[in-house]
């Protein structure tokens, strides 16, 4: 049975349809990629998931639970944690301070601020300054880090790549391949399509709001990927 | 074709009305004039103030400066009162501009007890005990009180017309745009502070004409009465329960309002509880208010404003 | 030295702002909101009070045991019924309907309790006095009102600086949206936040009660003073709000010495200079103005 199961998911901002009919699935475990141009809706899927958007209840099953609609919150303790687009580090907290603020709720697991101080030494270096003072790449790293404290057994990862060098999205990517060693269940969207394909196992691509490809990225060509992707 | 008969019916009111109810229609001009002046403010330019009360005591006790100490003719000294009212909105704003949203709100509150502690420890303006109108005394109780409501007729008309007017107008546009997104009004070029600017001094010229027509009224004025909260709190449940964003809406609330006091006059916190607990109901359960109520049932609109605007923010239609 | 003593005085009275305004800038600095129903829900914990005490046979002080937790779970139940309806509305629903509640705490105070005026009478310790040498002294109650003021500061300060929800409540504040992501109910930390807020507001009522006397139409000069040394001491400093509970208490005192009807407008005139001069107040921390 997959883990994570989504349905002919279909979203709106207000009058706008952003997703048509989205199917998707993902294993205990398991890497699954969703990429796409701006805009095809990888975002709206994700925020779907975590529970920012309404969406019908059977829309999105987890571990055979009807979760849709339920508040991001509520998700939150269920173990579906979304690193959010743009880092959102909040600013007035130290570093330790936003790694602290993920275990909110406390939910049991091998992530400790210990941990996640190993898995980003540059972290630790930095524990007592704001937030606001680290550079976009240590930000996402923060970002991550504070997802993992929450010990989420559904980790969604929004476009962690966005405005770094790629010297510092293949150390994101090192970390990810860790902390999807750990086994847990991760979603990745990103515009960085070759890091992604290296690292996960099961590839969607999203065009203008519906699924155009699915599939295990050794099984597909740059041709296919690229008609998918754009269209053409 | 209501509104003529109306206006026909009020004008005419001297030759077969009592006094009692000449005054008590000037009261609910009054309040019903406060009540625009507030929506304009608030519902329009998305300034909440609860320090009308200000404006209200200082046209007050400007009319009286103006018609005992400088003799001017009482009439005159109303909308005379009013420019002076005017004229101390530009310091007033000067600084509780400096604020936004709640704490705006609080700053304007606070300036009016400013005004009304400088005038309770002032001589000339009769300390705590207030001061009697007396330019009025040599004129008839009977022309008086004719005159009074009619000039409080043609204020109550023109507030209504200035208010429409300027809703209509390139300004009243601006304003609503600035209620929806001030960012968003600013990148198309209007000048928000101005904007806003103007529309409060415009408002406290309303509303100090209307605390002077008030005291006309009453003929006797002091600083706990005339800078009461209540010359904010009867507007803006007016307001609110008629329906903010609308110029239908204060006529509607103002009405109920009357209403209610009548039929609770013996149980003075009674209806003030009923009156405060109704504004809380709509903003909580319906904001359009009861002429919203209204115009969802049937599509009426007494004064068509071009844009007919939504309290949730979702913009205008047309 | 009368001048030192009126300082004097003007400090003590300054702790009971700073409680006071502790509560308002709690609630402005993690919700946005200005509950201008504030200073009535004091005066409500003070009537409270006087219920304690005239059918419990409570003292001033026991009557508190009562009367916070109470204003607690009223202003958990304000928030989670009304309050909470009105997010994601704009500014205007909030001011309207705490200013629509300040107008009905005060009518039903006045329906229930009449115009008398009260006072809580705490067993004599309001008069008795402590000397600190020289001519000076100074009441017990003024002292220990500064001493309360300063312990719950101190407490706020580290629930916000040091433990988890103190950290929810700063996250939720900077970035609601993204706090939702960390697993934080807002709704139920605004609901917490202002059972924390009246919790401290209806001590500040209390002690005011014993202090002076009260009626059902002390609620709003409170609001007042509370904003203003709020405002003097500059948004998002906690210890801020004691210097201007201070400066204002200060203020009135020193103004009500030089002509009686002075004292209050003293203190308005300083916010006001305060204001002027120095807007973001004399210990600014925050990143926004009001």
């Amino acid at each position: 049975m997959s883990f994570l199961r989504v349905r002919r998911l279909s979203a709106f901002y207000g009058s706008f349809q952003a997703l048509f009919d989205v199917s998707l699935e993902a294993s205990e475990g398991e890497t699954v990629a969703v990429i796409g141009a701006n805009g095809a809706g990888k975002t709206t899927c994700l925020r779907a998931i975590a529970g920012v958007l309404p969406v019908p209840a059977a829309a999105v099953c987890l571990a055979g639970d009807p979760v849709g609609g339920r508040p991001a919150h509520e998700l939150v303790g269920r173990g579906v944690v979304m690193v959010p687009e743009g880092r959102r580090i909040f600013p007035s907290l130290t570093v330790e301070e936003n790694l602290l603020v993920g275990a909110y709720r406390s939910r049991p697991g091998p992530w400790t601020l210990a941990r996640v101080y190993d898995l980003f030494p540059i972290l630790a270096a930095r524990r007592r300054q704001p937030g606001p003072n680290l550079s976009g790449g240590e930000q996402q790293m923060l970002a991550i880090g504070r997802g993992l404290m929450a010990n989420p057994r559904l980790l969604l990862l929004d476009e962690i790549s966005l405005g770094l060098a790629p010297l510092i999205v293949r150390d994101l990517y090192r970390a990810l391949r860790t902390i999807a060693g750990e086994g847990t269940t991760t979603l990745v969207v990103d515009q960085d399509v070759s890091q992604i394909m290296e690292l996960a196992q099961r590839v969607y691509c999203l065009r203008k709001g519906a699924v155009s490809l699915e599939g295990r990225p050794a099984e597909l060509t740059r041709a296919r990927l690229a008609a998918a992707y754009f269209g053409v | 074709m209501v509104a003529a008969l109306a206006l026909a019916a009020a004008i005419s009111l001297p030759a077969w009305g009592d006094a009692s109810t000449m005054r008590i229609l000037v009261e609910f001009i009054a309040l019903l004039v406060l009540a625009q002046m507030w929506n304009l403010l608030a519902g329009y330019a998305g300034l909440v103030s609860i320090g009308q009360q200000a404006y209200v005591g200082l046209g007050g006790y400007a009319l009286i400066v103006l018609a005992d100490d400088f003799g001017a003719n009482p009439f005159l000294a109303v909308p005379l009162a009013g420019l002076v009212t005017a004229a101390l909105a530009l310091p007033t704003a000067a600084i509780v501009f400096r604020f936004r949203g709640g704490y705006f709100a609080v700053g304007t509150w606070a300036i009016a007890e400013v005004y009304r502690l400088l005038i309770a420890n002032t001589a000339a303006l009769g300390r705590g005990s207030g001061r009697t109108l007396k330019a009025v005394f040599p004129l008839t109780r009977e022309s008086r009180e004719v005159t009074t409501y009619l000039l409080a007729l043609a204020v109550g008309v023109a507030a209504l017309v200035g208010v429409y007017l300027v809703l209509r107008s390139r300004h009243g546009l601006g304003l609503m745009a600035i209620r929806d997104s001030e960012p968003g009004s600013e990148t198309l070029g209007i000048d928000v502070f101005r904007t806003k600017l103007a529309v409060y001094v415009a408002v406290a010229f309303g509303t100090g004409v209307t605390g002077a027509l008030v005291y006309l009224n009453l003929l006797r004025i002091s600083p706990d009465a005339a800078f009461s909260i209540n010359w904010t709190a009867y507007p803006i449940f007016i307001a609110v329960i008629g329906g903010l964003g609308t110029l239908e809406g204060p006529l509607v609330g103002a009405a109920l309002f009357f209403l209610v006091r009548e039929g609770l006059s013996d149980h003075g916190a009674w209806y003030m509880i009923l009156l405060g607990s109704l504004a809380v109901g709509v903003m909580l359960v319906y904001p359009h208010g009861l002429w919203g109520l209204v115009t969802s049932r049937w599509d009426v609109r007494l004064f068509p404003v071009q844009r007919r605007v939504r309290l949730d923010g979702g913009g205008a239609d047309p | 030295m009368p001048w030192v003593d009126t300082v004097l005085q003007g400090l003590l009275l300054g702790g009971l702002y700073a409680l006071f305004a502790t509560g308002l800038s709690l609630i402005f600095g993690v919700m946005r909101i200005v509950n201008l129903a504030h200073g009535d829900l004091s005066i409500l914990a003070a009537f409270l009070a006087v219920v304690a005490v005239e059918t419990l046979g409570l003292g001033a002080f026991a009557a508190l045991v009562l009367v916070v937790p109470l204003m607690a779970a009223l202003g958990y139940g304000l928030q989670m019924l009304v309050l909470n309806r009105l997010l994601g509305r704009g500014i205007l629903p909030p001011i309207l309907v705490t200013f629509g509640l300040s107008i009905i705490v005060q009518n039903t105070l006045l329906e229930i309790f009449s115009a008398d005026s009260r006072r809580l009478d705490p067993g004599g310790i309001e008069t008795a006095s402590v000397s600190l040498g020289g001519q000076l002294a100074v009441g017990w109650f003024p002292l220990i009102t500064l001493a309360v003021a300063v312990a719950i500061l101190a407490g706020l300060q580290l629930l916000i600086g040091r433990l988890s929800l103190g950290r929810a409540f700063r996250a939720t504040s900077d970035d609601q949206e993204t706090a939702e992501l960390m697993g934080i109910d807002n709704r139920r930390l605004y609901g917490l936040a202002m059972a924390l807020s009246l919790a401290i507001v209806a001590v500040a009522g209390v002690f005011l009660g014993i202090r002076t006397t009260f009626t059902f139409a002390s609620g709003p000069d409170r609001l007042l003073f509370a904003f203003e040394a709020v405002i003097i001491g500059g948004l998002g400093s906690l210890w801020g709000t004691l210097v201007g509970g201070a400066v204002l208490g200060i203020a009135q005192t020193v103004g009500a010495r030089v002509s009686p009807g002075w004292g209050i407008l003293t203190g308005h005139l300083v916010f006001l200079a305060v204001l002027l001069l120095r807007p973001q107040g004399l210990f600014a921390k925050a990143r926004r103005v009001a």
